[in-house]
């Protein structure tokens, strides 16, 4: 549900929080019209209109009643937002008892979800909606981040620790996740995806393994079922099939085609090389580009690499 | 303070000597602090061009003109340059220095060859900052590990480069702090002194005390990477949530150093050009030192989604909040300052109240981000980058502007062209706001920070604050243009053309080189405008 309005609130939990930001933004833009608008009024009320004789102005140089009055308001106000803050936050930490729970390990520049019952997944976690969600969250190589604007939380994804997230999914839809911690090149397109359903169409899911129907027939051509491999791997994160040129080589035109490596050697881009390539990236690094690819060793099976390659020879 | 300026002038004009010698080995506070203008201004020029170029790639949601290294380069660049070798020095090394002894009725600083050490320690910082563009950061301001003890970049380089900074701003403080206490002259009370002093030497105090300790941060990151000693990298037992609380252990008090000396500016300039004495001069100067104190115990509010303790995020909100109470006794002091003057808006005036108008948004957007509930949701978004520009560059720039203007005819002693100088402000004001104002919206709507692309859902909000960057680029280059007009071809300035009294008016424009023929005799405070049956002390 992209299309929900900026304080469009994917579940009440979010509502909450706007609430907050509501009362803070009321508050504040009292403040700022009170003052500034004594600002303004004074600026004008006592703008210089006769030549300045000197000694025209009163020399008032205070007043403890009002400094007494600007410590004491500003501190209640203060406190009372404090305490309305720590309130919704510490609410936010609902019981986790009967939570869906989902595995999210972050590395550069992709997200790997894991499910108690074995089923991984790229960039996509899928969760039925009404009941809660705990996602226990790790990194394996620089601190990530798992920002869900919808559901107005964000937790880091440290290495070496594990953090948890408790959401409620309320409405089913689709909802954008963000990496908001600076990783390196890849950053801004580490990207994946909420999908909250209904609960029947999610068992329904899960009975079919995982997949959508109809996604991967039996008769599925190994091209088009590449071409899903690679946008559900995160491989398109880093690799353009356009001209643009994203932190990896692009794949227009690759397949058949000379490749500087660095070192200055040349290899020809075949089946092994592209092989080679997704399964241990640092053997042949493309001249002018980092290495910085993650193996696919264990997340791609054989077949799907052999899709993945399918489907590069279809990017002429 | 009956003297008249220029009469008593007896010595040479500091500015009289000429060749690079009399510059680089000139134990002259004010010619000190000229050098240190001159040197942030340049970066604070190509700090600004950086984030033009971040501007621009940003006008399209996929990258187009550099990649997405680059970006991520520029935008450390921008960072970097912009605080360790603008912001932070500008207020107190530069205009500090020309101006502490002046204030106090000194000849010089304490220790005037630590003055010119601490200015060739800062030279060798940034010479070793640029040497580290060789392999160009990319780490972001904040260095967080364990991305930057892996990254490719010169990390250890431009670590150095801090290092060197950070010791010269603790030389700098050092200095301050011993002259404020020693030099003031005979009758120079502490509450006697102008606000400008309690707001350097609430940052002197910062800068002595907190600086030692993002020095060691970064000597730890550098053995890190060249040795190999794993502080921060968890896959030998360290930790790299360590490395946030070294960081802003050091970086939050700092923006107190970027921000109490533009709060002593504009405590200057607002009874000047109203003529009534400051408002609340106890609450102001004590304000200070309680947001000095403060400043030290809410680093955490930088770390509220790091995986820190619940209970660690609820006291560094709570404390955070009290913050806000001296920062907002100081805007209400200044605004009573303005009750019942006689008000005119030159352009330190208008710099001074657009300080005020600027910071109470900044300010009033910092209870969404100390708060826990709202903060888990803006953190890392463009609104905390809204946020902190309204604050820095709303804030202390605006200050620093407003202290330029205000003492450029003591400075160089010409006149500024006062028209030029309000059609840049009101350019700045214009240009700031389109692109920072706009920034909070891109931040709820969630646009995450540091981001080379984005989702068009974006562009309409990015393509605004470009434009307005455009704006505000064009107002800062005329400004700087009429000060290089001012200091070509400006009329010849009177000592004192503003009328004022703290006691760097009562020399000739420009000083000459002791500052002042004979050491002052203070018999009343610097604000004793308006009718004279006003207390004084």
């Amino acid at each position: 549900m992209d299309n929900v309005l900026a304080f469009g609130a994917a579940s009440s939990q979010a509502g909450r929080v706007d609430t907050v930001f509501l009362v803070i933004l009321v508050i504040g833009v009292f403040f700022f019209f009170l003052t500034q608008g004594i600002l303004i009024y004074f600026a004008v009320k006592y703008r210089r209109r006769l030549p300045d004789r000197d000694n025209e102005t009163p020399a008032i140089t205070g007043n403890p009643l009002l400094e007494f009055l600007w410590i004491l308001i500003p501190s209640l106000v203060v406190v009372a937002i404090f305490y309305y803050g720590w309130r919704v936050y510490n609410d936010q930490r609902i019981s986790a008892a009967g939570a869906t729970e989902v595995y999210v390990n972050a590395r550069q520049w992709l997200y790997e979800v894991k499910y108690p019952d074995g089923r991984t997944a790229i960039n996509e976690i899928r969760v039925p909606a009404g009941n809660p969600v705990k996602f226990i969250l790790s990194a394996s190589d620089v601190i990530h981040g798992f920002y869900l604007p919808d559901f107005r939380v964000k937790m880091d994804m440290v290495p070496g620790r594990v953090t948890t997230l408790l959401v409620q999914p309320d409405r089913p839809g689709s909802y954008q996740i963000y990496c908001t911690v600076y990783c390196g090149t890849g950053h801004s397109n580490m990207l994946a995806r909420l999908i909250v359903m209904p609960p029947l169409e999610y068992t329904e899911w899960v009975e079919h393994g995982g997949r959508e129907a109809g996604e991967a027939s039996e008769h599925e051509p190994l091209a088009v079922r590449g071409e899903r491999v690679a946008k559900n791997a995160g491989c398109l994160n880093c690799h353009a099939v356009g001209e643009a040129v994203k932190v990896g080589p692009g794949w227009k035109g690759l397949f058949g085609s000379n490749v500087l490596l660095e070192g200055g050697k040349t290899v020809t881009a075949d089946e092994e090389y592209l092989r080679e390539s997704i399964v241990d990236p640092g053997a042949k690094v493309v001249k002018g580009f980092p290495n910085v690819m993650p193996t696919y060793k264990t997340t791609l099976s054989k077949e799907d690499i052999d899709a993945v390659v399918a489907y590069l020879k279809t990017l002429k | 303070m009956e003297r008249v300026a220029g009469e008593s002038g007896n010595g040479r004009g500091y500015l009289e000597e000429r060749g690079w010698r009399s510059w680089a080995y000139t134990l002259d506070h004010k010619r000190i602090g000229v050098m240190y203008l001159y040197t942030t201004i340049v970066f604070f020029f190509i700090g600004g061009i950086f984030a033009l170029l971040l501007r621009l790639e940003l006008l399209s949601p996929q990258a187009k003109y550099f990649s997405d290294h680059t970006y991520n380069v520029f935008f450390t660049l921008h960072g970097a340059m912009m605080i360790f070798l603008f912001i932070i020095p500008a207020i107190p090394s530069g205009l500090g220095n020309f101006f502490i002894p002046m204030h106090i009725g000194a000849r010089d600083v304490a220790f005037p060859r630590i003055n010119l050490a601490s200015y060739w320690v800062f030279a060798a910082g940034f010479l070793v900052v640029i040497a580290s563009l060789v392999s160009p950061m990319d780490t972001g301001w904040t260095f967080y590990t364990p991305y930057s003890a892996k990254t490719g970049a010169a990390v250890a380089t431009l670590s150095l480069g801090i290092f060197l900074i950070g010791m010269s701003s603790i030389l700098t403080g050092l200095n301050f702090i011993v002259t404020i206490h020693k030099l003031r002259a005979p009758g120079m009370t502490w509450h006697r002194l102008p606000l400008f002093i309690w707001g350097m030497y609430a940052t002197s105090i910062i800068q002595v005390v907190a600086t030692p300790v993002v020095g060691v941060t970064f000597l730890l990151l550098a053995m890190e990477r060249l040795l190999g000693v794993a502080f921060f990298d968890p896959a030998k037992g360290g930790d790299p949530v360590l490395f946030q609380h070294f960081f802003w252990f050091y970086s939050h008090p700092v923006v107190y150093v970027m921000i109490l000396p533009a709060m002593g500016i504009i405590s200057e300039v607002i009874p000047v050009f109203s003529r009534k004495p400051i408002f609340g001069y106890k609450a102001i100067a004590y304000s200070s030192l309680a947001i000095a104190f403060l400043g030290f115990l809410v680093w955490g509010h930088h770390m509220f989604t790091s995986g820190m303790s619940p209970l660690a995020n609820e006291i560094f909100s709570f404390l955070t909040f009290f913050v806000a109470v001296p920062t907002a006794v100081k805007v209400f002091n200044w605004i009573a300052t303005l009750y019942k003057g006689s008000i005119t808006f030159e352009s330190p005036m208008l710099y001074a109240l657009t300080f005020i108008f600027l910071f109470a948004v900044g300010g009033l957007t910092g209870p969404f981000l100390g708060a826990l509930a709202t903060d888990v949701q803006l953190h890392d978004t463009y609104f905390v980058v809204a946020h902190f520009h309204y604050t820095m560059m709303g804030g202390t720039v605006m200050g620093f502007f407003a202290g330029l203007h205000y003492w450029f005819p003591k400075m160089t002693g010409k006149m500024l062209n006062e028209r030029i100088a309000r059609i840049a402000w009101a350019l700045v004001f214009i240009g700031f706001n389109v692109t920072f104002f706009t920034m909070f919206i891109t931040g709820v709507k969630g646009m995450p920070r540091r981001y080379a692309e984005y989702l068009p859902r974006f562009q309409v909000e990015n393509v605004i604050s470009t434009v307005g960057s455009a704006i505000l680029a064009v107002g800062i280059a005329v400004m700087f243009w009429n000060f290089l007009q001012g200091l070509r071809k400006g009329p010849a300035a009177p000592g004192n053309p503003w009328r004022a009294l703290s006691l760097e008016w009562q020399t000739p424009s420009p000083p000459i080189t002791e500052n002042f023929p004979e050491i002052p005799v203070v018999t009343d405070w610097p604000y004793a405008y308006g009718k004279p049956e006003g207390p004084a002390t």
